[in-house]
């Protein structure tokens, strides 16, 4: 595996190389963690960076690097798209965030942004989106249609995104439905079909009826397909494909306005460093179209929900709401603020299990 | 925690279907390696049977013709390896992961129509009356007909290799291709087929994950399986039936950890995640402790490259 990646990072290399040529041009990068056709996560990024294609015609270049490993090995890839004069680099996973920072030192005149994390420096913006929005809604309805009461979560990592997802999720299942009760179980990747539709296939076994996931490719919703009476959801792509199988909803991220103002910015030498972190206000969190397996009642409870979420009356993580271990965490009516969430490490109270170390 | 939530007899079941790519793709390999060639490229033959099979399966609508292309698809991709390694000359551990990458490339290619489309579905061997049975019906009858033919390729392989002419020839020529040369046998033309029938295998085994076990196709879906297939034949010291249980055993630690995790058993993944890596190197320390290179059952001329001198 290691020689593979290298001999993946050297031929990357030369044919960064031989591209970087065109200097009038604005030069955007995108680091993928998965490969562009995923269906879920990379897809929706690189629809974005098709997007940006299309809204710029030729003043604007795009570069891509798909399936690069979190970690050591990511900072290789993004020096290489830095040298090769790339003027401004969205890194999109997690686990890109001490590499994109390091390279950032070393470049100070590119243009660094790195989604879901939480280190910024002068050249570095962070941007997200509130998927918990979306995991409110998830679990509204997962909760009202569950029948065996179980539900199984399909977790990547132990990161506070994913943490976020879960109880969100939990938090709006339970107040429909107080005997629901979520498994979860963490894979430890972001794209790996066969291992995701085992994970979705040993959490049917064990009588879950709902599956959400947290990991990138569709293959959970292809092994649910499988079993009679199992719902699932699109994860940060619609997955529409699935509509008439087991996909009741999705959660779509929506980066292509982003990226175009970013590259906007950029171009009018305006570009600041930010910490941008939107929903379903701004639409960088969309709902997918609800099939016909939800009930018309729980559409309009849904479609409420949603609409008190983009109008801002109305924000997920509300009190009175205890921490897993039965401490208070919220009062009546106080509200999270956005600190405590982009850091969450604990799990709410009802949620059972541990979060892994 | 709530063990009971685990059934073993669906556990065993499900083992056995995620244990069956690397199956295939391991006794592919073990029949390569016992012809002395090393072929590092199964990861790229597992990736290109996946899509062939899933792409023919989807056009034809038969699964059937669906995995005969995908042993079709493996079998020449592994040729450009033989090719390159048995007439060229090139190296062999170079060359398979080379072939791996490339697999990978013409895969994304090959597939790019293909996302988000889903394969006709595979039946089972068996009537529905036997496999609802109890115990014996999902673990015994339950199954796609591929299962039963990875299980019937074990056997195969084993009579194949100990009793057949034509095995004990294949095993001359990965013990000292010098000597099976001398003795007037075409050790290019026996690696050569080795190489193809080992593709065919790890196109068959990707086209289990496409069609059969995930079943969609997704860029990479393989994510590493034909690494470990080739571990396992090493931890099997060449034999067939160790490869049924190498295969069987790391399919069951997958399918054990994630049904551990989801009944709230608080056993840390990363270890499970480990354990088949483990138990490969403690396996390999005790067949070969004092023994040396020939207790471990490798074939003597593994990895070499042969040329007619003479």
């Amino acid at each position: 595996m290691k020689m593979k990646t290298l001999l993946t990072g050297a031929a990357f290399a030369l044919g960064l190389a031989g591209a970087a040529m065109a200097q009038d041009k604005t030069k955007v990068g995108f680091i993928y963690v998965g490969p562009i056709g995923d269906g879920g996560w990379t897809y929706e990024h690189d629809q974005g960076r098709l997007a940006v294609e299309e809204h710029f015609g030729d003043s604007v270049e795009t570069v891509y690097q798909e399936s690069v490993p979190e970690g050591a090995d990511a900072e290789r890839a993004i020096t290489q798209m830095a040298l090769g004069g790339a003027d401004l680099i969205f890194t999109t996973s997690f686990g890109y965030m001490d590499p994109t920072v390091a390279v950032a030192e070393k470049f100070p005149d590119v243009k660094f942004e790195h989604a879901t994390g939480y280190k910024r420096a002068d050249n570095v913006s962070t941007y997200s989106a509130r998927f918990y929005e979306g995991r409110a809604v998830q679990g509204h309805i997962a909760g009202k249609m569950t029948k065996t009461n179980k539900v199984g979560y399909i977790a990547s990592f132990p990161i506070p995104e994913v943490i976020r997802g879960i109880n969100s999720a939990y938090l709006h299942a339970s107040r429909v439905n107080p005997d629901v009760e979520f498994n979860v179980i963490w894979v430890y990747t972001w794209f790996d079909p066969a291992k995701e539709a085992d994970a979705a296939t040993a959490l049917i076994e064990q009588g879950a009826d709902v599956i959400l996931q947290h990991t990138d490719s569709t293959a959970p919703l292809a092994a649910a397909e499988g079993f009679d009476g199992v719902i699932g959801f699109g994860q940060a792509s619609d997955m529409a494909e699935y509509k008439d199988g087991p996909r009741v909803s999705s959660i779509i991220d929506n980066w292509a306005p982003y990226y175009i103002a970013r590259t906007q910015a950029v171009i009018d030498g305006s570009w600041e460093s930010v910490d941008t972190w939107d929903g379903i206000s701004t639409g960088m969190v969309e709902l997918g179209e609800m099939t016909d397996k939800v009930p018309a009642e729980l559409q309009a409870e849904a479609n409420a929900l949603i609409e008190a979420m983009r109008s801002g009356e109305y924000h997920p993580f509300t009190g009175p709401i205890n921490k897993q271990d039965g401490s208070a965490w919220l009062a009546e009516g106080e509200v999270a603020d956005d600190g405590t969430l982009a850091g969450m490490n604990f799990y709410i109270e009802g949620v059972t299990g541990d979060i892994p170390g | 925690m709530d063990l009971s939530a685990i059934n073993p007899v669906l556990l065993i079941a499900s083992l056995m279907v995620a244990a069956t790519p690397i199956l295939l793709a391991a006794l592919g390999e073990l029949v390569v390696e016992k012809a002395g060639v090393l072929n590092l490229g199964v990861e790229g033959m597992m990736i290109t049977g996946a899509i062939c099979g899933f792409a023919i399966a989807v056009e034809t609508g038969s699964p059937v013709i669906g995995f005969l292309a995908a042993a079709i698809g493996g079998a020449l991709l592994s040729m450009l390896f033989g090719i390159l390694t048995q007439y060229l000359m090139s190296n062999q551990v170079a060359t398979g992961l080379a072939l791996t990458l490339f697999g990978l490339g013409i895969s994304s290619l090959l597939g790019q129509d293909y996302v988000g489309v889903r394969p006709p579905l595979t039946g089972g061997l068996f009537p529905d009356a036997l496999a609802d049975l109890p115990v014996v019906g999902p673990i015994i009858f339950g199954h796609d007909w591929m299962v039963y033919v990875s299980l019937g390729l074990v056997a195969g392989i084993w009579a194949f290799l100990k009793y057949s002419r034509a095995g004990l020839i294949l095993r001359a020529v990965g013990e000292s291709h010098d000597a099976a040369h001398a003795l007037g046998y075409n050790v290019i033309a026996v690696r050569l087929a080795a190489i193809a029938f080992g593709g065919a295998c790890a196109g068959l085994g990707g086209a289990y994950l496409s069609l059969i076990r995930v079943p969609q196709w997704t860029e990479g879906m393989t994510a590493g399986a034909g690494w470990i297939a080739l571990a396992i034949v090493v931890f099997a010291g060449w034999r067939p039936w160790r490869v049924l249980i190498g295969a069987y055993l790391f399919g069951g630690v997958t399918v054990l950890q994630l049904n551990l995790q989801a009944a709230g058993v608080a056993v840390s993944a990363e270890y499970l995640s480990m354990s088949p890596y483990l138990i490969t190197i403690l396996v390999l320390v005790l067949i070969s402790a004092g023994r040396g290179r020939a207790a471990l059952g490798a074939p003597a001329s593994l990895g070499r490259s042969f040329h007619a001198s003479h």
